[in-house]
């Protein structure tokens, strides 16, 4: 099994978690949405924890976290980028604007860059089909996306720019 | 209760509301198809998921096909089972299915043996009219089970067996859609898992998917090499089950037939795992009244009950989930290991061959015995007391190999000594019948009388989990019975919770005990074969002139001229083991 070792604190999180669930097994999915709310991510010592703490098996709570994409097992960047792979979005492109993504921060689907600045992902629809391709950075949503925008996106979030950017 | 009117193929059905279609259609003499549907009954197991629309029928009035095994049957419907529309959907569901399917059918370890093989025959599939992208999941290989995920169908029995039977929880559907398959968690490989290789899952399979490591071409090579004694013993359970692979009727005892194949085979000696069964009721009878004589005096940390250690996947499923529980289970090994440490020191001694030059072979009903026979414990400067450990499947599988007629062999006997064994034994082979040997032997050391009758009914039994107290002339003796692992964690929670009230309980992980084993001939849902296979177990036993362990005159002088006595300090070495945190 990989080698993270939990901290106590963390490890106290997982638990307050699964109790304001009443550590039932049936919540395993709110337990895991908001587990992953306050760390980021759900690695195999997480799903661990919770399995012990709902009294089911650990393959069960795996099973779940890989069945819904939303979950995930690697820590997400600092700005984690999703690319709507939905239907409209798709027709309009966003292929191609994933491959630029893919190419300028040379990471692939389910990454995180390096410096743990970007992560990357593909969602299904966030609503905003009239504005496809839609991409979105952390909270903030970009319509109609051209694989031609996507550098000045990037560059929005390097070092110093988070700031203005969060007010655009 | 509220009884529900409908028709079957234009025949009137009446059944009690909550039944579903298939079990309605069957009520009447209709068999509808099933491929991942499974029910043991008297077991309450049951797997319909429903996921794979073998046994879709046509409901009028309704616009897609339904699926009969998880379709209730609600008053006045009126179902079709075989229109061409249905015929048409089946043949597509399993031509879909084969689409995805490795077609190695001809080498497959499943071949003759497949519920998708038989199926693709049933409907006469000629033409796979579906190509596409097929699963290419790597294999993966244990002591005792390997995983072929390309074979899968998704049934999800394994998965039934492995979590709700079993509550063992290795076993669960991960990923999605095409890339969706049956795997433990973070797809690590079984023998990282906490699978007990109890061989449930591979019990229920109907594909390849998983199956049992085969070792029947190093026993062949062991029996060609002139510089090795090759030796065997053969489980209680494997005499009650092992002539249904050749046609006989479930519950036929074979075990004379049995003897005479293994010889034929080229076995040097032919040996019964039922002497070293007497062997273990001596062991693990002293170790439960010495337990319970110190409990007796008022000795506080004397450790109640004690719990059978027979069984290894029992072993490795307490390992890891209960390990503050280890020091519980009585320390004797398995009548498989006692065998092997006898045969490898006693025998060869006796017959003047070099332990290296020993080769020791198991008949076993059992997948985890495999496992077992690997334990490092259970080996000197690197030699396995047990070399290989075959499955009741897989000595059919040699039987055919050396063109042996079974069905005509005559009658033949076990050569002596460890071939030796009372009725006591035999019944190791059944749930419940450990405990009732040990009570056999246990009553009348402990009380000094004879028994009052050799039968204990109250012992016997398929419920899952079973309770009796047997007068020890005037000391009521309190014992459970387990099995099926779901049943044995209810006891050991109680345990744990100090609620339990038991001197003694016998636990064996699969359902029926060693008859159901994970290396028995396939039943293939019919609960009804495990109950004829164990009432031809209790046949054997009243057959035996013979019936309490300690009247083995074999076994008597074991003691005598090796041993020395129960729980001596020799016993302890060879008989004995110790068990280990594993969580």
């Amino acid at each position: 099994m990989p080698g993270i070792k939990l901290s106590e604190k963390t490890i106290g999180i997982i638990q307050q978690v699964c109790s304001d669930f009443r550590n039932e097994g049936s919540e395993l999915i709110n337990v895991l949405h908001q587990t992953q709310g306050k760390l980021g991510y759900l690695p195999a010592e997480v799903q661990e924890v919770i399995a012990k703490e709902l009294n089911i098996s650990v393959a069960k709570v795996y099973g779940v976290v890989t069945f819904y994409s939303f979950f995930t097992m690697i820590p997400m960047g600092e700005h984690p980028i999703s690319i709507c792979m939905g239907t409209a979005c798709y027709v309009r492109g966003s292929e191609q604007v994933l491959a630029e993504f893919k190419r300028q921060l040379s990471i692939e689907v389910g990454q995180s860059t390096p410096d743990n600045k970007f992560s990357l992902n593909c969602l299904r629809c966030v609503g905003a089909c009239g504005l496809a391709p839609v991409v979105m950075v952390g909270d903030k949503v970009y319509g109609r996306v051209s694989p031609q925008m996507v550098k000045n996106i990037i560059s929005e979030y390097k070092e110093g720019c988070a700031s203005e950017a969060k007010s655009a | 209760m509220e009884m529900i009117n409908l028709t079957i193929d234009h025949k009137p059905v009446v059944v009690r509301k909550g039944t579903t279609v298939l079990k309605a259609a069957s009520s009447i003499g209709i068999d509808i198809p099933t491929l991942c549907y499974m029910k043991l009954d008297d077991m309450n197991i049951e797997n319909k998921p429903g996921g794979c629309r073998v046994c879709v029928v046509e409901v009028k009035g309704r616009r897609n096909l339904a699926p009969a095994c998880c379709t209730e049957a609600t008053e006045g419907m009126e179902i079709s089972t075989h229109t061409i529309r249905v015929v048409n959907a089946r043949r597509t569901v399993v031509e879909l299915i084969l689409s995805d399917h490795p077609a190695d059918c001809l080498i497959c370890a499943k071949s003759g043996n497949c519920e998708l093989q038989d199926m693709a025959h049933h409907l006469g599939i000629r033409q796979i009219h579906y190509e596409g992208e097929k699963s290419m999941y790597r294999e993966d290989t244990s002591p005792a089970i390997i995983r072929d995920i390309n074979k899968c169908i998704m049934c999800r029995r394994c998965e039934t067996m492995c979590n709700d039977v079993q509550t063992v929880g290795v076993l669960s559907a991960i990923n999605r859609g095409f890339n969706a398959v049956v795997a433990p968690a973070f797809e690590m490989n079984l023998d990282h898992s906490v699978c007990t290789y109890c061989g449930q899952c591979v019990a229920v399979c109907p594909t390849g998917a998983l199956t049992e490591v085969d070792q029947t071409g190093a026993v062949i090579r062991a029996l060609a090499d002139p510089t090795k004694t090759v030796i065997v013993q053969t489980a209680p359970a494997v005499r009650a089950a092992l002539g249904e692979e050749f046609g006989m009727p479930a519950g036929t005892l074979v075990t004379g037939k049995m003897v005479a194949a293994l010889r034929r085979l080229g076995f040097d000696y032919v040996f019964d795992t039922d002497f070293a069964a007497d062997l273990t009721i001596l062991e693990e009878g002293t170790e439960l009244l010495n337990r319970l004589s110190a409990y007796m005096a008022g000795d506080q940390n004397v450790k109640l009950p004690i719990l059978t250690s027979c069984c290894p996947a029992w072993v490795k499923f307490f390992e890891h989930s209960f390990p503050e529980l280890k020091d519980i289970p009585s320390t004797a090994r398995s009548p498989q290991q006692m065998f092997g440490s006898i045969a490898k020191t006693y025998f060869a001694d006796k017959i003047k061959v070099k332990r290296e030059n020993l080769v020791v072979v198991s008949i076993m009903p059992c997948l985890a015995k495999k496992y077992e026979s690997s334990r490092p414990e259970f080996a000197v400067n690197g030699n396995p007391d047990v070399d290989y450990a075959l499955t009741t499947r897989e000595l059919a599988h040699l039987i055919n190999l050396g063109n042996i007629e079974f069905k005509s062999l005559p009658n033949e006997e076990f050569d002596s000594p460890l071939g030796e064994s009372t009725g006591a034994a035999v019944i190791f082979g059944t749930t419940g019948g450990v405990i009732e040997a040990a009570v056999r032997t246990a009553y009348e050391i402990f009380t000094g009388k004879p028994l009052p009758r050799v039968d204990f009914e109250e012992l016997r039994g398929m419920d899952g989990l079973r309770k009796a107290t047997i007068d020890f002339n005037g000391t009521p003796i309190h014992i459970g019975i387990a099995h099926g692992l779901g049943s044995a964690r209810k006891l050991l929670e109680d345990i744990q919770a100090g609620h339990s009230e038991f001197h003694a309980i016998e636990i064996m992980s699969c359902p029926g005990g060693c008859i159901g084993g994970g290396g028995q001939p396939y039943h293939h849902g019919n609960a009804e074969i495990l109950k004829k296979r164990q009432r031809a177990i209790y046949s054997e036993d009243r057959n035996k002139t013979l019936r309490k362990s300690h009247e083995n005159p074999y076994i008597t002088k074991l003691y005598e001229e090796f041993l020395g006595a129960p729980m001596s300090e020799k016993a302890h070495h060879l008989l004995h083991t110790k068990y280990f945190d594993r969580s």
